[in-house]
């Protein structure tokens, strides 16, 4: 018999801290997955963020930097122009990007800097204890809203992808999600074509990547991939937004 | 023939796995706990695994490994 899956060389033998059925894990895997495949473990410098994946740089296998809350996009961007002809990229989540950090990634897309990020959306503030957030859904309960969100009060959920998609400088803007085998695979897609995509200088590339939090969200991690199917992907729907042909 | 073998010490226990499996031989194995203190994901019925990595596909912290 032959080993069809194996844990990529990617990733540190380290155990992430991470709730039992959080998909960082799975997000974790599939970009370290590409990295390995395009051969640029020994290229890549990634940028965590502030939240839940702050500790990244302790599981990618690769060169990793640490970035104040939000400002990942703006650390690469010294990075990759200090040094071109690496890999960059950032690994934020919503807390991260989509609030503190929204200067950041709207500037860094509007620059068209060669980085790729990795957004992922999960509705909710992990880290410091499931507050609401941009992206999170009406009528979602969080510490900070607990009759749920309301759009009087709070407005809309963020889309960050709509939003960057009308930007020249982003040339790659995808939604993808991993609540079931068959979207992790086109997940991996995506995230593969978004690093290519940085690899040809087309420009900056981000994937936004639905994601659970069973924690903060209160429900078992098996309800929560449902709980994302019904909830999340009618209001973030998942597509293409942006390939380097349009931008 | 394919086999999945599992690194239960690093299983969470989140069932994610059990999702996953088109041939539901993925069960939690509620006779015994690992170092972390949850209930590991096994399969009983190997004869039925099919390999088609979909449990590994899912499992957030890389337990599984899947021969065929």
């Amino acid at each position: 018999m032959a080993i069809v899956f194996e844990k990529t060389k990617g990733l540190t033998d380290k155990e992430t801290h991470y709730c039992p059925g959080c998909t960082h894990g799975i997000i974790h895997r599939l970009v370290a997955e590409v990295l390995e495949e395009l051969d640029v473990l020994g290229n890549a410098i990634g940028v965590a963020p502030v939240g839940c994946s702050v500790l990244a740089y302790d599981y990618f296998n690769v060169d990793m930097h640490e970035a104040s809350h939000g400002r990942a996009p703006a650390v690469a961007t010294g990075i990759k122009r200090a040094m071109p002809n690496n890999v960059v990229f950032t690994y934020q989540g919503d807390g991260d990007l989509a609030s503190i950090g929204t200067a950041e990634i709207v500037h860094v897309a509007h620059r068209g800097e060669k980085i790729t990020t990795i957004f992922v959306n999960n509705a909710i503030y992990g880290m410091t204890g499931g507050q609401m957030a941009p992206t999170t859904l009406i009528g979602q309960k969080a510490t900070t809203c607990q009759d749920g969100r309301s759009k009087a009060h709070s407005g809309m959920p963020l889309r960050v992808s709509e939003m960057l998609a009308t930007i020249d400088g982003a040339a790659f803007v995808e939604r993808v999600s991993v609540h079931n085998p068959v979207e992790i695979r086109k997940a991996k897609k995506a995230i593969k074509k978004a690093f290519e995509c940085q690899i040809k200088g087309e420009g900056f590339s981000i994937v936004e990547v639905l994601s659970t939090c069973p924690t903060n969200w209160g429900i078992a991690p098996t309800e929560s991939l449902k709980w994302l199917e019904a909830n999340m992907i009618p209001y973030y729907p998942l597509g293409n937004f942006r390939t380097p042909e349009e931008a | 023939m394919a086999k999945v073998t599992f690194k239960e010490d690093i299983c969470k226990g989140c069932q994610l796995c059990t999702t996953a499996c088109p041939k539901n031989i993925i069960v939690m194995a509620t006779d015994r706990i690992n170092v972390k203190g949850y209930h590991p994901a096994t399969v009983l019925e190997m004869e039925k695994c099919i390999g088609c990595a979909n449990c590994a596909l899912i499992c957030p912290d890389c337990v599984i490994t899947v021969e065929r």
